[in-house]
Parts: C-alpha cells; sequence; structure tokens
C-alpha cells in the first residue's frame, strides 16, 4: 500500500462552459477515512466519478492506488471499490447470488468466491437470509450488503458515494461502525457526505463549494482554524429582525440561522453577550436566552461558504 | 472468459426470475397467429349492394339476378327512389348501388346504348374498388349477351362475336389468399418486436437502477457486458423463430415450399440486425419508458408500414420505395416470402442475405461504439 492512495492535482472536469470541478488537488493516505461534503451541485459526485472511471477528467491528474486515472484505467478499477447512493445490486437475484456474481465479474475464483461470501454475509449480518431477495431486506441491511459487495476483491481504496442517503439514524450508526472497522483493516475509504454528524466521523475532511476547494483537515483543525471567534447561540421570537439588526453592526461579524435559533459571533475584543442584548435592546427585543457554544462542524461551513462568497462577489 | 460466463449465468437467473417471460415467448407468437391467421384478412369476399330499380323490366331484373346470382354481391336493399339510396350507402348498409335508369329495357330493345350508374362508397378504398371489378365484369357480360341475343334476332344466329379469353394462372398462391402471405410475415414482426424492445428494455434497465454504473467500475469490459446482454435474447428469438414456423405450417396449414433450415439460418441473421437496433436503441435511451417509445414509434410502426408487409412497396413514392432499402425488415419480408410461397433457395436470395448481414455488422458496431463512448 503507498503511503498515499489517492492524490489528485489540478484535478478538473468541465461540461461545455460549466466548470463542474475547477482545479482540485488534494491527496488522502493510506488507512484513512477522507469525508469529502458540499452541498448538491458542488462537484462532489463528479469528483468521485472520475476518480472511479466513470467519467474522463477534462485537465489536472490524479492518481488512485498509485495508478494514474486515465492511462492505467483498468488498474485502477481492479483496486477500487464504488457504492453510490442507489445500492446498485440486482432486485432479482438472491442474496448469495448477488455476491457470487460481483465476485466473479472482479475475477475472484471459485474457492476465493466462497470464502468472501462468507464473509460479506457476516459484514452485512444476513446469515440466514441467504436466499432473500435484495428488495425483501431492509434499507440498513441493503446498504450494507452492497458496500460488502463493492469489496469482495478486498479493495485498497474504496469510494462511497452518499452511502447513508435515506437510511435511518441507527442504521446510519451501524454503517459507519462498518466503516471504521474497514478503515482499522487498511482500507482507504473516500466518502461523500452531506450529513455534517457524519463528517465528525471522518480522519480529515475536504469542502468544495462551486467546484473549488474550500478547506480540508481534520474536524477539530477546521473548527479552531476557521472560528476563532466565539459562537453564541441566540434564542428570541423575532428571529429575522433580530438577524437584520445585529447584522447592521459593525461589532457583529457573522449571524447565521440554525433551526429556531440564532448563532452569532462578535469580534473577540468585546463582550459578545453585552453587544448582543444592547442592539436588540434598542428595539425592544429581548433574547430569552445567550449562551455560547462549542461551534460545529456546520458553523465552519456556514461561515466558509459566507466568506468564498462574498469573495467572488468582490 | 471466466467474466463472460459470470456475466451470461447472470443474465439467464435473471431472464428466468422475470415473471413477463412466459409471456413475452409464448403469448406473442400464439396472438399474432390467431389474429393474422383468423382475425385479418385483406381479401374482399362479398360487397353487400342496394338496387334502385326504376324500370322494372324484364332487362332489369335480368341484370339484378346476375349480380344477386354472382355470389359476391348479396342483396340488402331494393328502393325506388334515388334518394332512398343515400341512407344504405350512408350507415355502410351498403358498398354498392346499382341504378337502373327508367326505359333501361325500352332503350336496349331499341338497340340504343344505355349508361348505367353504379355508386361505390370509396371510403374503404380497397373493397371499392374490388367491387368495382367485380361488377364491371358482370355488366360487361350481361352487355355482351344483348349483342350475342341481338345478331341472332337479325339472323346472324351462326354468328359470334371474336372473344379473346384469357387463361389466367396464379402461380405461388393459387387462391390469391392474403392470408396465405400475411401469416408468414408474422415471423418478421414478432422477431422485431421481441428482440428489439427486449434487448433494449434489459439493458436501459440496468442504466435506470443503477448496476450499470456498479458493473463499469468493475474490470468488466463493454464488449463482455454488450454479449452478456444480447445472448439471452438471441435464443428467445431462436425460439420464437421455431413457435411461429411450426404455428404457420402445423397449426395454420400454410406450408414452407422452400427450405425451412434456409428460412431459420436467415431468421437468426435477421435477430442479428434487431439486436444491434436493440443495443442502438439502449444507447439514446436513459429510461425504460423511452426505449419504449422509441422502439415503437421510430422503429416498429415504419418498418411495419414500409417494408412491403401491409402495403405495397412498388405503389409507394420513389423517395420513400429507397428509404426501404434502409429497413432490415424489408429484406426479411422478401426471404420470407420467397422461401414460404415461392420456395426459391439460396441462390435467388443471397443479395437480401447479404442486405440483412451488412447491416447487422453495421448496427451491431455503431451501437457497441455508441455503448463504449457512453460508458467511458
Amino acid at each position: 500500500m503507498p503511503d498515499v492512495a489517492i492524490e489528485a492535482k489540478e484535478l478538473t472536469k468541465r461540461f461545455g462552459d460549466f466548470i463542474a470541478v475547477d482545479h482540485i488537488s488534494f491527496s488522502v493516505n493510506g488507512g484513512e477515512i477522507f469525508g469529502f461534503l458540499g452541498a448538491n451541485g458542488s462537484g462532489k459526485s463528479t469528483t468521485i466519478r472520475m476518480l472511479c472511471g466513470l467519467l474522463q477528467s477534462s485537465g489536472g491528474s490524479a492518481t488512485v492506488a498509485g495508478f494514474d486515472i486515465n492511462s492505467q484505467a483498468d488498474s485502477v478499477k481492479e483496486n477500487i471499490g464504488y457504492m453510490s447512493q442507489k445500492f446498485s445490486l440486482y432486485d432479482d437475484l438472491t442474496v448469495t447470488e448477488n455476491i457470487r456474481f460481483w465476485g466473479g465479474i472482479y475475477g475472484l475464483s471459485d474457492e476465493m468466491i466462497a470464502k468472501r461470501q462468507a464473509w460479506a454475509i457476516g459484514i452485512a449480518g444476513l446469515e440466514g437470509r441467504e436466499k432473500s431477495l435484495p428488495r425483501e431486506l431492509p434499507g440498513g441491511f441493503k446498504q450494507r450488503l452492497a458496500l460488502a459487495c463493492a469489496m469482495l476483491h478486498s479493495p485498497k481504496v474504496v469510494f462511497l458515494d452518499e452511502p447513508t442517503g435515506g437510511v435511518d439514524p441507527i442504521m446510519r450508526r451501524r454503517f459507519w461502525d462498518l466503516i471504521r472497522q474497514l478503515a482499522e483493516e487498511g482500507t482507504t475509504v473516500f466518502v461523500t457526505t452531506h450529513y455534517l454528524d457524519e463528517a465528525e466521523y471522518c480522519n480529515r475532511i475536504m469542502l468544495i463549494h462551486a467546484g473549488r476547494m474550500i478547506a480540508v483537515g481534520t474536524p477539530e483543525q477546521l473548527k479552531k482554524e476557521y472560528i476563532r471567534t466565539p459562537v453564541l447561540e441566540v434564542e428570541t421570537e423575532r428571529i429575522i429582525e433580530a438577524m437584520a439588526l445585529l447584522d447592521e453592526d459593525d461589532r457583529v461579524e457573522e449571524t447565521s440561522v440554525f433551526g429556531t435559533f440564532l448563532h452569532v459571533s462578535i469580534a473577540e475584543r468585546y463582550n459578545a453577550e453585552k453587544v448582543i442584548r444592547e442592539v436588540l435592546g434598542a428595539h425592544n427585543i429581548s433574547p430569552s436566552r445567550i449562551e455560547p457554544i462549542v461551534p460545529s462542524l456546520e458553523d465552519v461551513f456556514i461561515h466558509l461558504i459566507d466568506r468564498q462568497e462574498a469573495e467572488q462577489k468582490r | 472468459m471466466r467474466t463472460l460466463l459470470h456475466m451470461l449465468r447472470k443474465e439467464f437467473l435473471q431472464l428466468r426470475r422475470d415473471p413477463r417471460i412466459v409471456q413475452l415467448i409464448l403469448i406473442g407468437p400464439i396472438a399474432q397467429l390467431l389474429l393474422f391467421g383468423y382475425a385479418i384478412n385483406m381479401d374482399v369476399n362479398t360487397v353487400p349492394v342496394v338496387v334502385c330499380d326504376m324500370d322494372h323490366s324484364i332487362e332489369s331484373h335480368d341484370l339484378i339476378a346476375r349480380f344477386s346470382n354472382s355470389g359476391y354481391f348479396p342483396i340488402v336493399g331494393y328502393v325506388d327512389k334515388l334518394s332512398d339510396v343515400d341512407p344504405y350507402i350512408d350507415r355502410s348498409k351498403a358498398s354498392l348501388a346499382l341504378i337502373i335508369p327508367e326505359n333501361f329495357g325500352r332503350d336496349i330493345k331499341r338497340n340504343a346504348s344505355v349508361p348505367l350508374p353504379v355508386i361505390v362508397d370509396g371510403s374503404e378504398s380497397n373493397s371499392a374498388s374490388v367491387g368495382l371489378n367485380y361488377a364491371g365484369a358482370i355488366i360487361a357480360g350481361y352487355s355482351q349477351n344483348i349483342l350475342v341475343q341481338n345478331f341472332s334476332r337479325r339472323g346472324f344466329g351462326g354468328l359470334h362475336p371474336i372473344q379473346v379469353i384469357p387463361e389466367v394462372r396464379v402461380w405461388y398462391n393459387p387462391e390469391l389468399k392474403s392470408r396465405n402471405f400475411l401469416v408468414p410475415g408474422i415471423l418478421g414482426t414478432l422477431l422485431l418486436q421481441a428482440t428489439v424492445l427486449l434487448t433494449a428494455l434489459a439493458i436501459v434497465k440496468e442504466k435506470e437502477s443503477g448496476t450499470m454504473e456498479q458493473l463499469i467500475v468493475t474490470p468488466i469490459k463493454p464488449y463482455q457486458i454488450i454479449i452478456g446482454k444480447l445472448a439471452p435474447f438471441f435464443i428467445i428469438g431462436a425460439i420464437d423463430i421455431v413457435l411461429a414456423i411450426a404455428g404457420t405450417t402445423i397449426v395454420l396449414g400454410i406450408p414452407v415450399r422452400g427450405s425451412i433450415w434456409l428460412l431459420g439460418g436467415l431468421s437468426l441473421l435477421f435477430i442479428m440486425t434487431t439486436l444491434g437496433l436493440g443495443l442502438f436503441v439502449s444507447t439514446v435511451s436513459q429510461t425504460q419508458q423511452q426505449a419504449m417509445m422509441t422502439t415503437i414509434f421510430f422503429l416498429i410502426m415504419p418498418m411495419n408500414f414500409l417494408s412491403g408487409f401491409i402495403f405495397p412497396i412498388e405503389n409507394m413514392p420513389k423517395i420513400i420505395q429507397y428509404v426501404t432499402y434502409l429497413l432490415p425488415l424489408r429484406y426479411f419480408f422478401e426471404i420470407i416470402r420467397d422461401v414460404f410461397l415461392r420456395g426459391v433457395g439460396f441462390d435467388v436470395l443471397w443479395p437480401q442475405a447479404l442486405a440483412l448481414f451488412i447491416f447487422g455488422v453495421c448496427i451491431l458496431t455503431l451501437a457497441s461504439l455508441r455503448f463504449r463512448k457512453k460508458l467511458a
């Protein structure tokens, strides 16, 4: 296993005039869980599809498991597993038939398929349901079976494109336990998600927005690096009004709505709570609660995306 | 090679489990055999007639008797006024009206030429023209009879007008039954429908469900996917060939005059072209619905209409006739007709076979290239 499992240099994808992925560079270490975050249409899936050889890149280069994605696509395919949010299993083949088929397509010998079949059934927790059809299985099992099928050939790198979409929270948690187990066994996991709580499970995360890379690092690094000012959570009934008032004040750096609360960051040299009460008090708004919070990744991303959009306007 | 075997095994497993499969393999041929064997008939056997006799003479009765005795013209009504004819034609009770004017008999006796109005419902042009032909023949016979009687009345009893009498022999289909051509033609329409549509659907289904994408990230080669997807439908097509030929010959009693093996072999050649078309449709469709629409409206309908199955190609405008050279079904219908009815061999049919072969190679190559390009 090379130390670097995935390396992208200035990787770019254009669709006509539209630049879906704009010169992004990053590297993923062997055995790492690398989270790839971004909104729908930010270029996440396009990137993952280029790395898997599903799409031709229009510029830059990348290697996966040490092989070039454009010139050594066949070697790349032998060394990766891929699973998309659609859980691509054949609904009209039984659990074992699916496993045997995918194992066979990956070129495993019959003995090897038998061995990996036992492993896959175990991973998916489907002992005793070998003869079921996937459509009869609950979503969480299907999803783990799909992952197992994508890993029958013990790939060095596995790409998961929004693997937990539409799965209930308990199953999502169990799925992430499985991902961590695979990473501990040495597999590099490249995973896209838009659940920010899931991003906290990753060793490192990267954020892309409108095709550009915005930030990369461990979750802790990102929180420390980008949120230097304290964040306060404000509870009030006149939330939109309060946000507009705070935005006008020079001492306030950023505001954002989180559910029914307002997150406000104030420049460090001021007493944050005092500033908020002062600004809102002048307009007869008295917040029912103001308290400092530990910033989440969500705060980080909103901050970063706001900052980038502001830069682009300038 | 092992990869291909795994792919094939999977395809057959899926096929076996597909609840539509029996329906598709069996119902198709049986339904079409019944439809074309018993229900559809383009032969005109009877033409209902309404008679408006304004003369009521011996001559008029003689003419009417000739019509009703011919067997082709059941007389559905007698009217006295011209205006009473309309309802019969309007309501499709009669397709032909025979109008015998007043003084018809008197004028004949006076040796005057007599106009005889015949009204035909032209809205069904095929029946109309056949009816007119029959009617024309009866009236001509009647007219000749008058001539002969005239001669003998004037003392030229031994004299007969000179006649040229055609002795027509119909080859290949002596009874001129359209059924004898339509039923063998099923082989063509059936294979077209079954193979193009099923192939396209099977491939697009994998696109829709995401398994195609999953396949592409594995080391499987595009040609292995293509062979794996086409092989089952080749076999279904072969089964349908056997069923259609057996149904036509054994059940409906239309014999194959030529070699059954030649027919079977050339049918397989035809399947090659339809599988290629199916693969091509799959590369231009994103959903099964699109694939279905494309197949039905752009392939099946135009081919059925333009390949000479229902409408003769010679009757089409020149430019459309050239277009028909691009339709594989056109060649296949010629093959079917020639082997079934004419009993000719490969020495006559090799140009059609060659055309099918060229078309098959071209469409398969084109579709495979498009398929690979779509994957990349």
